[in-house]
């Protein structure tokens, strides 16, 4: 199975990842672009996601949010720089929670015999605001168990630290 | 949560294989710089630089038994250094996972009704 390749450079404000799908690339294209296909894969299984607004145009705004049983509900928002495309489609992404602390992530799909490799680059205002964005947006504030250290710790001889694979 | 600059210190401190393996070393127990340095090609003095390095970072702490010095792995300023990570990372591959379903779903159907046919395919 795929997995999805993390890299957080020491010291830079920016976050890598690559995956790649047993899809053609224009697939792909659709399932990040068609609110009807984005919503049913977009955040853990455990939220409902519900998309406001998703103008698919240079300076168009999306708007979505996740929502758990327990009645937490995560809004998120950003607006569309260039016309998006497979080849490159650019959004600012900001956590309704933090408002100010925007991110700019560019999304690029290469085709390669059949199968789509998908590259996210993001980069944050700062060191700060990139660590507290992942901590108030992702997952709520869940704190991590130690099994997680030990895996890591595991891999620490072979591995560099900030990627996780 | 450590401040920036301590989790600068601790990735700094991260960056180097030695290092790592030095830390990977320690989660079975306490070690002397002897101890440390016997599998490396580096002199004790460079594995001794090396644990400055960590126990400025705090990922380690060091205490003197009779006249060794042992390294003791200090857990907590890694596991906050890696914590935001693992937490987007659990995000996206969980995501992912729903993406590669959906796509291989999207496969199965025909390609002419495919796109008219996302309402149908979602219920199914």
């Amino acid at each position: 199975m795929a997995t999805t390749e993390i890299t957080a450079e020491p010291g830079s404000p920016y976050i890598d990842m690559t995956r790649e799908f047993d899809a053609p690339r224009d697939l792909v294209f659709r399932a990040h672009t068609e609110p009807e296909l984005l919503s049913q894969w977009l955040g853990p299984a455990k939220y409902r996601m519900t998309i406001e607004e998703y103008e698919l145009r240079d300076g168009g705004v999306w708007r979505y949010t996740h929502a758990d049983d327990e009645g937490h509900v995560f809004g998120f928002h950003g607006v569309f720089h260039g016309t998006p495309s497979p080849q490159r489609m650019v959004q600012t992404f900001e956590f309704d929670g933090a408002p100010g602390h925007v991110s700019l992530d560019a999304l690029t799909l290469e085709e390669r015999d059949g199968r789509t490799i998908a590259r996210m680059h993001s980069v944050y205002q700062s060191l700060e605001a990139r660590d507290a964005m992942i901590e108030a947006g992702m997952e709520g504030g869940v704190r991590e168990g130690y099994e997680r250290l030990d895996a890591l710790l595991a891999r620490l001889g072979d591995r560099t630290p900030a990627t996780v694979a | 949560m450590q401040t920036i600059e301590q989790l600068d210190a601790v990735f700094g401190a991260l960056s180097d294989p030695t290092r790592r393996a030095i830390l990977a070393r320690l989660t079975d127990g306490d070690l002397s710089v002897a101890e440390l340095a016997a599998p490396f090609k580096v002199s004790q003095p460079a594995i001794s630089r090396h644990l400055k390095v960590l126990e400025q970072a705090g990922l380690i702490s060091r205490s003197r038994r009779a006249t060794t010095r042992l390294s003791h792995l200090e857990a907590e300023p890694l596991r906050d250094a890696t914590e935001w990570l693992a937490r987007y990372r659990r995000f996206w591959d969980e995501s992912h996972g729903r993406l590669d379903e959906l796509l291989a779903k999207l496969q199965r159907e025909p390609p002419e009704t495919a796109p008219t046919r996302q309402q149908q395919s979602r219920s199914r």
